[in-house]
């Protein structure tokens, strides 16, 4: 670590649990982005009944899972980690939620005669709908600053249906695949530093864009970050865009 | 002629079209129509085979187990009638089926069919298998698969399902597997017993860590390969059921081969495998235990092993111009990190062709090479080429894995990268690591060489 440069703290819950669509992958490209430029990283896991310092972390990532694991950290989250997560939400921390996990940010994610509580940190809800999962390369276009549009690629995979309140932002447009629930044409939720997404692939090695953006909002840097060479990391780019058809 | 013949005669033309014209699709095509012109031909077929049906199903190692068992039963003076790698759906095994019907008689004696995970419960049934064998469940294609235990759930109907005169061979290493066992009559258990060759640590993709009774934890005494090892539910109790069949003193020779002693309630006998890996010791004590429930005898088995030779692109060898050139398929991370923890006991510095296809038969979601530990060969690499639908992710996952970006290549086709990368290796060893589709390519590439024959010349 650089002199006079920052540790991007990142807390990962339930990794051991919540790991199922290679959600290292997400944690090896911050790592690995930090250290390039020389900012320090800290990992640290938070698993079943471990209370959660609001305070601890400067990125708390939670992944997908399968669903007796997702049973298991919905009620976690609701008894044991719920009111820090709103603490993270208030102070403006940032949180990175894929596909199980983000199912879990919303009021409740109903599975036929089982309903597994949310955290109610965004307006949303999540039904298992009877039909097919909805499976496949997607990508989505997003306007993470004013007037400036850009693409995330990566792969969904996913039960249930959701559904944004009203007044909820999504993460982004969908341009190929299904994203929250096949029919509205939206995936994903982001308030401020808040993010949900159905898209692994993993997420962040296919978008290392998204990735520094993550990075520079958790730790207040300005955003872009100074340039690495990305030669390979725009070629997987254009390669999941690509498979995704767009 | 019957109804049946009358059925059999009109698949088996399609498929005679099918092949002549180059397809691909000449594997499953005929017996699919077949199904489709008589829903129970596979039971009916099955049935005319005069030692009944022996299945094997698993994630990992289906066809090289089936090819270790054929080798043996051989020389047991079995006849066996198999399905060729890969084409383990009802499709498949129907095509076998019916290439092989003569009249009312079948070429071969006892059927020997490898069936996909997914299709386990469709097609075991219709054959009424005398054994069946259960090797592994990993975390394999989600996207087509689905989740680990819906596929374990599926398992399980079959298990119940089965007559008691069917013997159940399982893997005891395997908790999600050796609990499908608990309850069934008659099963065999296999496992290794040898902790010194135990990993420090679980890898990161295994899956099934909990208790499949209680959801406890389990508690691992020794982890031997993903989730197999020795382990025990702190909660319940339930613990690595006691193998009747059993690796000892094992000994792997890097990317080459492997030694141990297999012991079994018969007796016991140093076994020879020209193939390397625990994986592959594995897969020779499922097929030994699967002979032995056959009445093979234990210097048959240790013979047949031997002789063993590796299928289709399962750590075959072929010298390409002065290199030798070792194919490895991977296909999950449970399996790539067997092959990568082959790879690092080589010696010498790793010149890799690694190729990484996204079509349906590879699983469309490639994330599982992020879930692969590929950091275990990051320093023992000297050259990689990437090639494939995926070649640049492919590319991006080894530099994460912190391989210099230097030695990295990405290259277009599967031509244009196996030229670079045997150009690339002035002699010596190149090693390829294909995804399935990635595959049957490198075959034809290498066919219209002149050097090795298509595959499905290869066996019958």
């Amino acid at each position: 670590m650089a002199e006079g440069m920052p540790t991007l703290r990142v807390c990962a819950l339930y990794p051991d649990l919540m790991n199922i669509y290679a959600d290292r992958g997400n944690l090896l490209v911050l790592e690995s982005r930090c250290e390039w430029r020389g900012i320090g990283f800290e990992l640290h896991a938070s698993s079943l009944g471990d209370e959660l310092d609001p305070e601890g972390a400067d990125l708390y990532y939670i992944g997908g899972g399968q669903d007796r694991d997702q049973r298991l950290c919905a009620l976690d989250l609701a008894e044991v980690k719920r009111d820090a997560l709103h603490a993270v939400a208030g102070r403006g921390g940032t949180i990175l939620a894929v596909c199980g996990g983000y199912q879990l940010l919303g009021h409740s994610y109903r599975l036929g005669d089982e309903t597994l509580p949310g955290i109610e940190l965004v307006d949303l809800v999540t039904v298992r709908g009877n039909g097919e999962r909805l499976i496949g390369n997607a990508a989505i276009e997003l306007e993470l600053e004013p007037g400036e549009l850009r693409v995330l690629a990566g792969f969904e995979n996913h039960g249930g249906r959701t559904h944004l309140g009203p007044g909820t932002k999504a993460l982004g447009r969908v341009l190929a695949g299904h994203g929250n629930n096949g029919t509205d044409g939206l995936e994903g939720v982001r308030e401020g530093s808040v993010v949900g997404t159905y898209l692994h692939g993993p997420l962040l090695p296919k978008n290392t864009w998204f990735a520094d953006w993550l990075i520079a909002t958790a730790l207040g840097l300005p955003d872009p970050l100074p340039a690495l060479n990305d030669d390979l990391e725009r070629a997987a780019h254009a390669e999941a865009r690509r498979a995704s058809g767009v | 002629m019957t109804l049946l013949a009358a059925k059999v005669f009109a698949a088996r033309a399609v498929g005679g079209i099918a092949r002549r014209t180059g397809r691909r699709g000449g594997t499953n095509l005929p017996g699919r129509l077949l199904i489709a012109l008589e829903p129970d031909a596979i039971e009916e077929l099955a049935a005319r085979l005069p030692r009944g049906s022996v299945v094997i199903s698993a994630t990992n190692g289906k066809t090289t187990t089936a090819a270790m068992s054929a080798a043996v039963l051989a020389r047991a003076g079995i006849t066996p009638l198999r399905n060729r790698a890969g084409a383990n759906m009802a499709g498949g095994v129907a095509s076998t089926l019916l290439s092989a019907s003569r009249g009312a008689r079948i070429d071969g004696e006892l059927g020997l069919f490898e069936l996909d995970e997914l299709w386990l419960d469709r097609v075991a049934p219709a054959l009424a298998p005398r054994a069946l064998l259960l090797l592994n469940l990993f975390r394999d294609q989600l996207d087509r698969a689905g989740e680990l235990e819906t596929i374990a759930e599926r398992w399980a109907a079959v298990v119940q399902a089965l007559p008691e005169t069917t013997r159940l061979i399982v893997n005891a290493d395997d908790p999600l597997l050796a609990d499908l066992g608990r309850d069934a009559p008659n099963v065999t258990y296999f496992g290794v017993e040898d902790r010194s060759i135990a990993v420090p640590e679980m890898q990161h993709a295994s899956d099934s860590k909990h208790c499949r009774r209680c959801g406890t934890e389990y508690a691992y005494e020794a982890i031997y390969l993903g989730h197999l090892g020795r382990y025990r539910c702190p909660a319940c109790g339930h613990e690595r059921p006691k193998p009747s069949v059993a690796a000892e003193e094992i000994t792997l020779h890097g990317t080459r081969d492997a030694s141990f002693a297999l012991r079994a309630p018969v007796g016991a006998t140093p076994i020879q495998l020209p193939l390397p890996g625990l994986y592959n010791v594995y897969n020779a004590l499922g097929a030994a235990a699967l002979c032995l429930a056959l009445d093979a005898p234990l210097q048959t088995i240790a013979a047949g092993l031997a002789a063993s030779r590796p299928p289709f692109g399962r750590a075959e060898r072929l010298a390409l111009g002065g290199v030798d050139v070792t194919i490895l398929l991977i296909k999950n991370p449970a399996g790539a990190n067997e092959i990568l923890r082959t790879l690092v006991l080589e010696a010498a510095p790793l010149n890799l062709l690694a190729i990484l296809n996204d079509h349906t038969a590879d699983g469309k979601d490639i994330s599982w090479i992020w879930d692969a530990d590929f950091e275990m060969i990051a320093g023992s690499v000297r050259r990689v080429t990437c090639a494939g639908a995926r070649a640049a992710e492919l590319a991006l996952r080894l530099k994460y894995a912190r391989v210099p970006v230097d030695r990295l290549h990405v290259a277009g086709s599967v031509s244009a990268a196996l030229e670079d990368a045997l150009a690339a290796v002035p002699r010596g060893e190149l090693f390829v690591l294909p995804t399935y589709t990635a595959l049957l390519e490198l075959r034809d590439e290498l066919a219209s060489r002149g050097h090795v024959p298509r595959f499905w010349e290869r066996q019958r």
